[in-house]
């Protein structure tokens, strides 16, 4: 029911209009999904919102897409979950076949996200049905086992992880509290008393910071050229069926970890690595190998869709972009959680059903238009830099029409800076702030349930379930060096990684 | 990188203390409605103090040669943030789309050392175009200043 929705003419045009600006926001450096759909958040107030989030949801689609195309043909990984698609993308570029190596990453990141937008059509009404009997205890125990999972799962430091979670939840509280109607840490400022919003922290954090860290490794573009010809995209095609068991590992891989927060950057090397491993060709990787680009492309996409799955049923977002889209239906009106199945069918529908048509269009689009596309890294640096700093001011000021909320996106471009170098994760914070307000309300109101009693978590049978692997996921970091050296092992970092060869 | 780990982990016990004595002054314990408004930014504030402490721990018996930032790096980084810094001034006085243009046109000439014809066409150009999609197309206005006032926005 939902494709008559999605698939009027004005919507399609608006999905159409999305990818593209997704597109270049993907392959502008210092611009990535979460900022870019960010940035363009404004411009949805005054439309209808199906066709506000099919505008959202098209640019992330767009800015996944136009990842792959900076990583094969320029070595610069936009996102973090295209680093794995340099590894065998740039030397195939470099060979002169851009033009394989493009249309196979397309072509794997529209079967990675087919996959997984199959299964949100089947289990998200399921999910929402489920999630409809859930309290306060069990969304409290959710939201927790989504940070946990930042911090057993992320890798990298795991204090640092706590540490931005714990932040982005203490920058939530600035400002009015709604339940008591007292001032909490504004110190008299007039100015804290509406808090940060967390729209101006994506934006300065990820576009602001970002810029900064590229400029200071001295941006100098170094492309290969693409031979992006008919001819060539029907050939790989030919070539491309041979590599099933890739697709097929990339899209449960993809899904299973991109359902949980953070999840695409560790998909898609958790992917590389077993293509590498199971292939006949494996001593080839790293080297120019067409099933190292399918491989974790397919599973990007596939955690990239699946991020949504938890944002449409539960009102959790799996990943910062999410998180916007979830501050956009606030905005819309919309109230996020399970009761939008029953609400506001059209809606979710509207939306399940654009995502079918938004990755049709998308690699459509880009197999047509990557030369284009291409062109923009070539526009000199110097205009490029004042250009998307001119336009996260844009994004930062009509968020609330206030001058105060561009200054809060430079302080958080030198904080994310810093923040990136010291290697304190940004996902976490951005999560924190957006889901602080309700995670404060849900605990809230269980103690209030249990008249002041931590039990209620662990007595309830499915928030129990769910708190004792969120506590299992925080204890990670602790027990699993632990358990290395009982074993005698060596003490090895535990984060998927192909790097290494 | 140590001083500068030390430097955030500092910055964060700064930040706990701060927000600690504001939650003691609003009162962590129980109300008789439910956990007063204190109560939760207490608890994230001790537990991102105990983090905190860790991390400069950490850092203490870390040592890396490898510096944080270094002056070849810093240059570039202040020639972006500051001139930004000066057009989010000029954005209170002057509105977003005569900064814009003014800073368009200074980078453009400072670091790209770019011809004047090439900054005077593209420094009007975003602004204008700007100035359609957000004003005209979708509503959504901007900070004005004198400029506009005079031509009757």
């Amino acid at each position: 029911m939902g494709f008559s929705i999605a698939v009027t003419p004005f919507n399609l045009f608006v999905a159409l209009v999305g990818i593209m600006l997704g597109t270049v926001i993907g392959v502008l450096p210092g611009l990535g999904g979460a900022n870019g759909v960010a940035i363009l958040l404004p411009l949805t107030f005054t439309m209808p919102p199906t066709s506000a989030i099919i505008l959202l949801t098209s640019i992330y689609w767009g800015a996944l897409f136009g990842g792959a195309i900076t990583s094969i043909l320029f070595n610069i990984p936009g996102e973090p979950w295209s680093v794995a698609t340099t590894f065998d993308g740039y030397p195939l570029a470099r060979q002169g076949q851009g033009g394989q190596a493009l249309t196979a990453a397309f072509t794997s990141s529209f079967v990675g996200a087919l996959f997984s937008i199959v299964l949100i059509t089947l289990f998200a009404p399921v999910l929402a049905e489920i999630a409809l009997r859930f309290g306060p205890p069990e969304f409290f125990a959710i939201q927790l086992l989504t940070f946990s999972s930042f911090v057993g799962l992320g890798g990298g430091n795991p204090v640092k992880s706590l540490v931005s979670i714990l932040l982005g939840f203490i920058l939530a509280a600035v400002g009015l509290d709604i339940v008591t109607g007292q001032l909490r840490m504004t110190f008299g400022v007039v100015e804290l008393m509406k808090g940060f919003d967390f729209i101006v922290a994506v934006i300065g954090l990820f576009g602001i910071g970002e810029i900064l860290l590229s400029v200071e490794e001295g941006l100098s573009f170094q492309g290969a050229r693409t031979g992006m010809r008919l001819a060539v995209v029907l050939e790989t095609w030919k070539t491309l069926p041979r590599y099933w068991r890739t697709f097929l590992r990339g899209s449960v891989i993809g899904f299973w970890m991109g359902f949980k927060p953070g999840g695409a950057t560790p998909a898609s090397f958790m992917s590389y690595a077993f293509a590498r491993r199971f292939s006949r060709h494996g001593d080839r990787f790293g080297k120019g190998e067409l099933e190292g680009v399918v491989a974790p492309e397919t599973a990007a996409h596939a955690a990239g869709v699946a991020a949504m799955l938890p944002m449409i049923t539960l009102g959790i977002p799996g990943s910062p972009t999410a998180a916007v889209m979830l501050g956009g239906l606030i905005i819309w009106g919309l109230q996020p959680g399970p009761m939008l199945f029953k609400e506001k069918p059209d809606f979710v529908w509207g939306l399940i059903a654009s995502m079918y048509t938004g990755n049709v269009l998308g690699v459509l689009v880009v197999l047509a238009f990557v030369p284009l596309f291409a062109a923009i890294l070539r526009i000199p640096f110097a205009i490029l830099t004042p250009l998307i700093l001119v336009v996260c001011a844009i994004g930062s000021y009509a968020v609330h029409n206030s001058m105060i909320d561009v200054w809060y996106m430079l302080i958080f471009g030198v904080v994310g800076y810093t923040f990136k170098k010291l290697d304190y994760p940004l996902a976490p914070l951005v999560l924190a702030l957006v889901l602080g307000d309700l995670a404060e309300n849900a605990l809230r109101q269980s103690l209030i349930m249990s008249q002041g009693s931590l039990g209620i978590f662990f007595l309830r049978p499915i928030s129990g379930a769910i708190m004792a692997v969120a506590l299992l996921f925080f204890l990670l970091p602790i027990v699993t060096p632990w358990w290395r050296r009982r074993r005698g092992l060596p003490r090895v970092a535990s984060a998927p990684s192909g790097h290494e060869a | 990188m140590r001083a500068a780990d030390l430097v955030t982990a500092l910055a964060l016990l700064v930040v706990g203390g701060v927000v600690i004595a504001d939650a003691v002054r609003l009162g962590t314990g129980w109300d008789s409605d439910g956990p007063q408004s204190g109560f939760f930014p207490f608890w994230l504030a001790v537990f991102m103090i105990t983090a905190a402490v860790v991390i400069a721990l950490q850092a203490v018996n870390r040592a890396t040669a490898i510096p944080f930032v270094t002056a070849g790096q810093l240059r570039p980084v202040l020639a972006v943030l500051v001139p930004a810094a000066a057009m989010v001034l000029l954005m209170e006085y002057l509105g977003l789309y005569v900064a814009a243009a003014l800073y368009l046109a200074f980078y453009m000439r400072w670091v790209g050392r770019h011809a004047w014809p090439t900054i005077a066409a593209l420094s009007l150009a975003v602004p204008l175009v700007t100035f359609v999609i957000f004003e005209r197309w979708f509503l959504v206005p901007m900070p004005k200043g004198p400029l506009e006032a005079w031509l009757g926005f």
